[in-house]
């Protein structure tokens, strides 16, 4: 063979094997989607949106949990939200070249991909070993120190896309620093900053390390913030591990309500950056 | 006449301390940021403290792990938390090389952007579906058709062959590997395609044109150019690896032994604290447990802070993405 073949056959072999590799990706998240739609639909009642979970063998549903979750991210995202947006402020515009500023940049970027079961643990030994119990806000709590590090990246990265000119509009007129970021800077860039916010939901929804030992579970109906609550993701892992078969239907629902959620969530977020002006990530 | 002078003082004052009052809660935030750090690892180390105290050393050297009676040693889920993470870079490492010169090189325009956010969405798949994906689906499929392949083939053979024997269990290390490899896929791939994409064109116009092939010109400019970013992107991978605690709880099988076989049970270090945290009794086993939390902590510490140092010289927006 000569050589400008073999090389030409080592191309077309080497580009086909990422074709294939790209294939091999989107296999997986078809045969995952496709495995929840499958096991998932199988379930979905009214029943399921309504009732609380059953003990085994008996009809029931995933309302208590499906509630927890809701509470909980709610809290969470309400308590990490304006902390996160604070500090991506500070990031952005007071301390943009003070030299704390790339300490805290580094931090965060360490602990946007830090093991979210470390952050149970750290929550435990903080509010549930005081408290001397399991608690809806303790897990809250500990989904809002994983909604920070998202929120203050996001932040940061958009109000930096805000155009020096219209900051300095705005200081010419006479406005102090925080009238130009709260009255100019954070309406230019809402949208990106409602995106991060989106994202941050998406990335707690699913959690469920962080919640084991800090919300832990909680079989029947609790608005108590103060007791342990049940919630989705602790409630999938025991049902799917269970030996129970409607126990094990009850988490394939669960699972598809989860994902679903996320997958509207992060594919809403996206839309928001392409549809309202800036912000937008190409 | 003078207009300009309109701002009173008193309205002045009241901006000044407005002014203060938000740059001090922005600051205040961000310094919480750097708390949050310093407080998980004081935590966990105080947590740790008794059983540390306790084991000293022979905490990490020996494979016990009786909460009966009260003797601990760390040294296999170190050791499933190390295997798992190396045989699932193993796998995904090729694979997210090929996505990412799929989405940099060769797909047409239409096609870089849905397949770009398909493979983003793979990345938001909260980690217990593919725990009860991996459990219900994978496990079953790999115990039927491909460990008994592997058993049949690779058993026998020299040295190689101690990993691949034993009964399928479908759960195991292997198994792990394998769908802790499918997670990280996309945040390896996503890093990858971001470094690529920042390789000028005139570096690679200039390859094509001295008749370079495309696989030539992404192995011979491309990835010299990213090496840096690519290392990163996998350390990146690594240190999610290491701490993925769900997708891995549902099928390792939870087994405190280092077997030599990749098809047996075994744990990882999120996997032990996942499942026994929440029951564990005694003080000396909470806290070996969180020892075992601050062992996983100094770890993914380590490799993710040598990853992002090595990808800070990328544009910060570029990676918005992982």
């Amino acid at each position: 063979m000569s050589r400008r073949a073999l090389r030409k056959l080592v191309n077309a072999l080497a580009l086909g094997l990422s074709g294939l590799a790209t294939a091999v990706g989107l296999f997986f998240l078809g045969a995952i989607l496709w495995t929840l739609l499958r096991s998932g639909l199988a379930g979905m009642s009214l029943q399921l949106f309504t009732a609380m979970t059953p003990p085994p063998g008996s009809a029931g549903g995933l309302l208590n949990a499906i509630y927890g979750s809701v509470v909980m991210t709610v809290i969470g995202i309400l308590i990490g939200g304006p902390i996160g947006v604070l500090a991506g402020t500070y990031l952005a515009e007071y301390g943009r070249n003070a030299r704390i500023s790339g300490v805290i940049r580094f931090v965060n970027d360490v602990l946007l991909s830090a093991p979210s079961i470390i952050v149970g643990l750290f929550v435990y030994e903080l509010l549930v070993v005081r408290m001397g119990h399991f608690s809806a806000i303790a897990g809250a709590v500990a989904l809002a120190i994983i909604a920070i590090p998202v929120t203050v990246r996001t932040t940061e990265d958009m109000l930096n896309l805000v155009p020096q000119g219209m900051k300095d509009a705005s200081t010419a007129m006479g406005a102090y620093h925080w009238r130009t970021i709260t009255s100019v800077i954070y309406p230019a860039a809402r949208s990106g900053i409602v995106t991060g916010l989106l994202l941050a939901v998406a990335r707690i929804s699913g959690e469920t390390a962080p919640l084991l030992f800090t919300a832990l579970n909680n079989q029947f109906w609790s608005s108590n913030l103060a007791a342990p609550i049940a919630n989705l993701p602790v409630v999938i892992f025991q049902f799917a591990l269970s030996p129970y078969p409607n126990w094990q239907q009850l988490a394939w629902s669960g699972a598809l309500i989860i994902t679903m959620s996320i997958l509207v969530l992060s594919i809403a977020a996206r839309f928001v950056v392409s549809s309202l002006g800036p912000g937008g990530r190409s | 006449m003078s207009s300009v002078a309109a701002i009173e003082p008193a309205q002045a004052s009241g901006q000044r301390l407005r002014e203060r009052a938000f740059r001090t809660a922005t600051f205040a935030a961000a310094l919480l940021v750097l708390a949050l750090l310093g407080g998980v690892a004081l935590s966990l180390l105080l947590g740790a403290w008794p059983a540390l105290a306790h084991f000293k050393l022979d905490f990490l050297t020996r494979e016990i792990w009786n909460p009966v009676t009260d003797k601990f040693g760390a040294l296999a889920p170190i050791y499933g938390t190390v295997v798992t993470s190396f045989l699932a870079l193993l796998l995904a490492i090729p694979v997210s090389f090929g996505i990412a010169i799929f989405l940099t090189e060769l797909a047409p325009v239409w096609l870089k952007r849905p397949v770009g956010v398909a493979i983003e969405l793979l990345a938001a798949v909260p980690s217990i579906i593919y725990g009860i994906w991996g459990l219900f689906v994978l496990a079953p499929i790999l115990q039927r058709h491909v460990q008994p392949w592997l058993i049949d083939w690779l058993g026998p053979l020299p040295l190689i062959g101690r990993l691949f024997q034993g009964p399928p269990y479908g759960i195991g290390v292997l198994t792990a590997s394998f769908v802790l490899a499918i997670m990280v896929i996309p945040f390896i791939s996503a890093v990858m395609r971001d470094v690529f994409e920042t390789v000028p064109d005139v570096l690679k116009e200039s390859a094509y044109g001295l008749g370079a092939t495309t696989w030539e010109v992404i192995w011979q400019v491309v990835v010299p150019y990213a090496r840096t970013g690519i290392i990163g992107g996998v350390m990146l991978g690594l240190g999610r690896a290491l701490g993925e605690t769900m997708a891995v709880t549902f099928v390792i099988g939870n087994a405190h032994r280092i077997g030599s076989s990749l098809l047996a049970p075994g744990t990882t270090i999120s996997a032990s604290i996942a499942n026994e945290f929440a029951e564990a009794v005694g003080d000396l086993y909470t806290s070996a447990l969180v020892a075992l939390g601050a062992l996983l902590f100094l770890i993914t510490f380590a490799v993710i802070a040598a990853a992002r140092l090595m990808l800070m010289r990328l544009d910060r927006r570029a990676l918005s993405s992982v």
